[in-house]
């Protein structure tokens, strides 16, 4: 397939999900924002968050202060701002449309769609737009873009860039979330001593492991074990383990002559997080880790455009 | 659709007949129904001069324009042979120029026409095939009679608009589909495809074939990726493209890929900035090096604007009597050739009755309308005429004939023309039918999208 098709697939997926994830977070502290608890957590919480998602300049922009309300706002409905969920939505797109002639018209249609909606929601938006109800709706948008793709495209190249994009994006976002509460993830903490349990609610709701947590260790929240659910388990669809597992997997589909190095550094990553173990992470340092990550991650998508986005005019 | 008398013509009895027995809001239900789908379906043009990225709908009428067999048949052989003329008098002008030595045109008319490419000459295309895409633009005279009003043989579109408009139909009213016997139009994809292929370099047994557009803003890209996708074949923009040792290649996940036939969907000026205008990125730089090699094919050739601009018009029912030594099934609309002097006079004579159109105009841009124009503007265009005569042709206001259509109050009669597709290739194919378009505004004679006009679907049925 065409070069540049296979870029716009990789970005339309990664904006996707990027919404996704936004709205994951803006959801998780629209829940908090609701319970009758300490303003300076959820402010700090949030003040995190946006560090780690390199947010906090344009916000301070526009902003003085961090006010919960503000915040969700510029986060989701900002137009001018690239990276709020609203420019993300019309960045998915954007690179659809570029592309529509190698997505099936269903695909076609839900991205175009999720997009008119999301502008005509943002155009006539009154003081009262729900925050709440927004951001479940771009949830369920991004449901349905996953369910439309996996249920509707033919397992070829174009398939496995887009799903590439999918994961090499929530690798990131996982990871990002992570260092954002990093600081409650110190090692050996017990469930008592971590200073507000509303944190731990945002972060495994940010994450659809809320309950996941529960089913697997059917116990109160330690942070040594948030910390393994997220970053080690195979089986949990958001942990930087499946992501890259799942990074490796698309990559492998679709290698060329020139991609073998970005398969071995993917591969190697995979059989780091598969091998390793939780005491290991911890003993380097968490936030260590996460930054080496978050490094590896970008590596990553650097090798993929020049093996198959942007490849040299005559190879 | 109504004789004088207001009864309805013999083929529209049976629609005549449905459409009094709908209630009005179920009418306006389906438009409005309509106009979503086409939003989300995302088939918008895109409007130069406006906000970027503003898309816009063409509007779509819900009531069809309905021709019989009988007229259709007679339409399409008119159609085959004007286009088979054409094709043979580009062939000859950058070749023998036999149709110039015969005067039968004159030399200087063609030879120093600016869509005249000399980079053309001696050069051989498969088949001699030059116009594999042509639009031909037909109205109804006062007498009922087809003419040709327009030639396009360089980029002619709007034939995505002919198939969405049927498969909108369909869909808002099936039970019309079942009472009537409508000629299908869905299989163009495939037939242009196969006329593509059939055109490929000689020794090529089976050849790729790619769409080239100008990418996401131009106006038409919905309809370069719509058919791209319906034929299942890459939709390239130039930066996709190369050229290496006089060979076309795209850039792909695996590598250089051989591209053997370019649908191309912009101009000659912009598809090779090596060779044409130097600031184009939307081409591919040595593209007529391997052109002229015989290694690529492009369709529509390069050149082909010699042949559809206004001042070459008047002369195509001589060519196809100076070709295929055979009279003109369809005719011209009159034209006045405002470079010769009594055409001249007598159209400055008569300039409120006439329409004159700027010879390398398109899209319904200069040109005026005397009957709907103001004294200030007629004045003006006198002044233009009588300084610049050569840059002038004009033709009677034709009473386009009316077909009825939504307006604000209700169903009204609006002027229309018909574009039919004529792909050439092996062989001529016509599917039948072609893009009916509708002046929307009250006595309009205009009917470009980018000038408010609309489309509705065209109905050929079978006996």
């Amino acid at each position: 397939m065409l070069s540049r098709t296979a870029d716009h697939l990789y970005w339309m997926s990664r904006y996707i999900e990027r919404a996704e994830s936004l709205a994951r977070l803006v959801d998780a502290h629209y829940r908090m924002s609701l319970l009758p608890h300490s303003v300076e957590t959820l402010a700090k919480s949030l003040r995190s968050t946006m560090t780690a998602l390199h947010m906090s300049e344009a916000y301070k922009e526009r902003h003085e202060t961090i006010e919960p309300r503000a915040v969700f706002e510029f986060v989701s409905l900002n137009r001018d701002y690239s990276g709020s969920i609203v420019s993300c939505l019309r960045s998915a797109r954007e690179n659809a449309r570029a592309v529509r002639g190698s997505l099936t018209s269903e695909l076609w249609e839900t991205l175009n769609s999720t997009w008119l909606d999301a502008r005509s929601l943002t155009a006539r938006r009154s003081p009262s737009t729900d925050i709440g109800q927004f951001v479940e709706w771009v949830k369920e948008r991004s449901h349905l873009t996953r369910g439309v793709t996996i249920g509707t495209m033919m397992r070829d190249e174009a398939f496995h860039f887009s799903r590439m994009g999918t994961f090499l994006e929530r690798a990131d976002s996982t990871a990002r979330i992570l260092t954002a509460h990093q600081s409650d993830l110190v090692p050996g903490a017990k469930a008592e001593e971590v200073p507000d349990p509303f944190e731990w609610s945002v972060l495994l709701r940010a994450l659809s492991a809320f309950e996941i947590y529960r089913r697997v260790y059917r116990d109160v929240v330690t942070p040594f074990k948030v910390a393994q659910l997220l970053i080690l388990r195979d089986d949990m669809p958001r942990s930087l383990l499946r992501c890259c597992k799942e990074v490796y997997q698309n990559l492998k589909s679709v290698a060329n002559q020139q991609s073998s190095e970005t398969e071995r550094r993917a591969g190697e990553m995979h059989a780091m997080l598969h091998f390793t173990r939780m005491e290991e992470i911890t003993a380097g340092g968490l936030p260590q880790f996460l930054e080496q990550f978050l490094a590896r991650v970008r590596d990553l998508g650097e090798r993929i455009a020049t093996d198959f986005l942007l490849p040299p005019a005559e190879a | 659709m109504r004789l004088d008398d207001g009864a309805s013509r013999a083929h529209y009895q049976r629609y005549a007949r449905w459409l009094e027995g709908q209630p009005a809001d179920r009418l306006a239900q389906k438009r409005a129904e309509a106009d979503a789908l086409f939003h989300r379906v995302g088939i918008t043009f895109a409007v130069y001069g406006q906000e970027e990225g503003a898309e816009r709908l063409i509007p779509f009428d819900i009531v069809p324009r309905v021709l019989p067999l009988s007229e259709w048949t007679q339409l399409e052989s008119g159609l085959k042979q004007r286009v088979r003329a054409l094709n043979a008098f580009i062939h000859d002008i950058y070749h023998d120029q036999q149709i110039l030595k015969a005067g039968v045109i004159p030399a200087e008319q063609v030879l120093c026409n600016s869509q005249y490419r000399p980079e053309m000459q001696g050069v051989d295309v498969p088949g001699d095939i030059y116009a594999h895409i042509a639009g031909i633009d037909i109205v109804r005279d006062d007498a009922g009679e087809f003419r040709v009003l327009e030639d396009n043989l360089r980029v002619p579109s709007g034939v995505s608009y002919m198939l969405e408009n049927r498969k909108m139909m369909m869909r808002l009213f099936p039970e019309l589909f079942s009472g009537h016997r409508v000629a299908p139009v869905d299989h163009y994809p495939d037939v242009l495809l196969d006329n593509l292929r059939s055109v490929a370099p000689i020794g090529v047994a089976d050849p790729t074939v790619v769409l080239l557009t100008a990418g996401a803003h131009n106006s038409a890209y919905f309809e370069h990726a719509f058919l791209a996708q319906q034929m299942g074949i890459e939709l390239v923009e130039g930066q996709d493209l190369f050229v290496h040792d006089e060979a076309v290649f795209m850039r792909t996940t695996q590598g250089p890929q051989r591209v053997d036939v370019i649908y191309r969907r912009i101009d000659d000026d912009f598809l090779d900035p090596l060779v044409f205008r130097p600031d184009s990125m939307l081409g591919v730089p040595g593209l007529l090096t391997a052109y002229r090699a015989g290694h690529i094919t492009i369709a529509n050739a390069i050149g082909t604007g010699v042949a559809d601009d206004k001042s070459i018009y008047p002369f195509v029912p001589e060519m196809i009597r100076f070709y295929l030594g055979q009279s003109p099934i369809i005719g011209n609309v009159h034209t006045w050739i405002l470079r010769r002097k009594e055409d001249k006079d007598y159209v400055l004579a008569h300039l409120p009755e006439l329409v004159v159109k700027e010879v390398h105009g398109a899209g319904g841009y200069g040109m005026l309308i005397g009957p709907a124009a103001t004294k200030a503007e007629i004045d003006d265009f006198r002044r233009q005429i009588i300084a610049a005569p050569d840059r002038y042709i004009a033709q009677p206001t034709l009473a386009l004939s009316t077909c009825p259509t939504f307006a604000d109050l209700g169903l009204a009669p609006r002027h229309i023309d018909l574009r039919p597709f004529v792909l050439s290739g092996r062989d001529v194919t016509i599917v039948p039918g072609g893009l009916t378009r509708v002046a929307l505004r009250d006595g309009s004679l205009i009917v470009n999208s980018s000038q408010g006009g609309g489309t509705k679907d065209t109905w050929v049925l079978e006996n």
